[in-house]
């Protein structure tokens, strides 16, 4: 069956938060600041198509405490992968090294990983709880766009059984999206 | 009667143990005069603390104000008089001042109660940190953000935890054992405190063992929360890995004991239990400089 095209829905979280708090604040603090956003990040991941691409776009975002980090990345992340909220995929957009502080330490309390594209660098990458073999399944995927598991398996030199496991795995996690026998990467733009 | 209870002329986190066992020693409604005549010190921890004390009261307490001008300009300056003339009944006139900014101080002294005050607390603290640590402390330029996370979330602990109003404040000086400049943040509040905080989600699994020290352990060190929800617990764990990184020290008082995390430039006492009950929790970090 051929892919259909990614629905790409854009979340300005700065955009957010300022509507939120009726004001110019761009420093994402506080538990309860995260909840209000995170509910509103909920509402327009609503209003996307089954299997849609969610940018989370952070860069108009000062400051990230650990808090809001865990009540909008981690959260957002955790029910992705529990699939309540159908089947969605995040990008987390507009990523500085600040905001990577607090994003990695609540990664790392619930062993997740996200997909981020940087201000700086611009590229995507893998960060969070991620084991070496996946990393390079995931890149694999992610610079052939639609790709097999035979063709991960060509490129990464694992075995076909093994590139299987790791792209379902993956797929599990949401950082890899799933098409019958095509995979391909979240990374924000229609292949 | 009106109970004294004497100010140590040096006024910071050691000596303010002094103040809490005299306030112990009366009954929970006796008439305090709390004399600070001849007090010419007081570091932030010390002076929320204060606060807190007055706050904990069901009769307002009394306060003679430091006697040394420099010490009262400076308590002026850092906002204490400014809640203190609600709080308890001032003996003496807290000096006018022309202008109160401070150099040292980097936040005065701030009332918080709601999440809407952390966020300012965060936005005004950015706008001085960047100038001082840089300069002052020789810091990392991403320490800023780091920084100002710590305080975000020493905040928190009071709009989540303490069931009511607390304070926060900022201030650099030079640390005489370290001879380094270092930053001090108080973050102080009169409320229920971690024991009671914790206890609906922790005390059964202690049964008599839950204490302060055992709520503080649990906080503090393992990162637990009141709260269930498994990503609750992270402020403390991110705030102690900054200061890992830092060689920063953080203690925190709360009821009858009291837990620090001590780096090697200090010699503090890790968990100290049976002290005289004092309400809410109060909260110290410190970050020392960079040596230049």
């Amino acid at each position: 069956m051929p892919m259909t095209p990614t629905d790409m829905v854009h979340i300005d979280v700065g955009a957010i938060l300022q509507s939120a708090l009726r004001g110019t604040r761009s420093d994402l603090v506080t538990r309860a600041t995260g909840r209000t956003v995170r509910d509103r990040i909920e509402e327009r991941m609503a209003s996307g198509q089954r299997g849609a691409v969610a940018v989370i776009d952070f860069s108009r975002v000062g400051l990230l405490d650990f808090s809001c980090a865990d009540e909008i990345v981690a959260t957002l992340m955790r029910r992705c992968c529990a699939g309540m909220s159908s089947e969605h995929y995040l990008l987390f957009d507009g990523i500085t090294d600040a905001h990577l502080d607090a994003i990695e330490h609540v990664l790392q309390h619930h062993r997740l990983a996200l997909v981020v594209r940087f201000t700086d660098l611009g590229g995507h990458r893998l960060v969070g709880m991620v084991d070496e073999s996946e990393r390079v399944v995931w890149e694999a995927v992610a610079r052939g766009q639609r790709v097999t598991a035979t063709e991960v398996a060509a490129e990464t030199g694992l075995s076909e059984e093994d590139a299987v496991i790791h792209l379902l795995a993956l797929h599990r996690r949401r950082l890899v999206m799933r098409d019958g026998p095509v995979f391909r990467a979240p990374l924000g733009a229609i292949a | 009667m009106t109970a004294v209870i004497s100010v140590p002329e040096e006024l910071n986190e050691k000596t303010f143990e002094a103040v809490i066992e005299q306030v112990g020693a009366q009954p929970a409604d006796a008439a305090l005069l709390v004399d600070a005549r001849h007090t010419t010190f007081g570091t932030p921890f010390a002076i929320t603390s204060l606060l807190c004390l007055a706050q904990s009261r069901s009769v307002k307490p009394a306060f003679a104000i430091p006697e040394t001008h420099s010490t009262a300009t400076y308590w002026a300056r850092a906002g204490f008089f400014h809640f203190a003339e609600d709080l308890f009944e001032l003996h003496g006139k807290p000096p006018s001042l022309r202008s109160r900014t401070d150099s040292d101080v980097w936040l005065p002294i701030t009332s918080i109660a709601r999440s809407e005050d952390v966020h300012s607390v965060v936005e005004r603290i950015q706008d001085r940190a960047e100038a001082i640590l840089e300069n002052e402390l020789k810091a990392d330029p991403r320490m800023i953000g780091r920084f100002a996370m710590t305080l975000s979330e020493s905040c928190q602990n009071i709009v989540e935890h303490a069931g009511r109003g607390g304070w926060v404040m900022v201030q650099s000086y030079t640390w005489r054992p370290l001879g380094r400049r270092v930053v001090q943040i108080a973050v102080a509040d009169a409320g229920v405190g971690f024991r009671e905080s914790l206890a609906p989600t922790h005390a059964r699994r202690f049964g008599d063992r839950w204490s302060d020290g055992r709520a503080l352990e649990e906080a503090v060190v393992k990162g637990q929360s009141r709260f269930t929800d498994p990503g609750r617990g992270q402020g403390f764990a991110g705030i102690k890995r900054f200061l890992s990184q830092w060689e920063g020290k953080i203690a925190v008082r709360s009821g009858t004991a009291r837990i620090a995390i001590v780096p090697t430039w200090d010699s503090d006492v890790p968990l100290r239990e049976g002290l005289s009950s004092f309400p809410g929790a109060q909260v110290l970090i410190v970050i020392p400089g960079r040596n230049a």
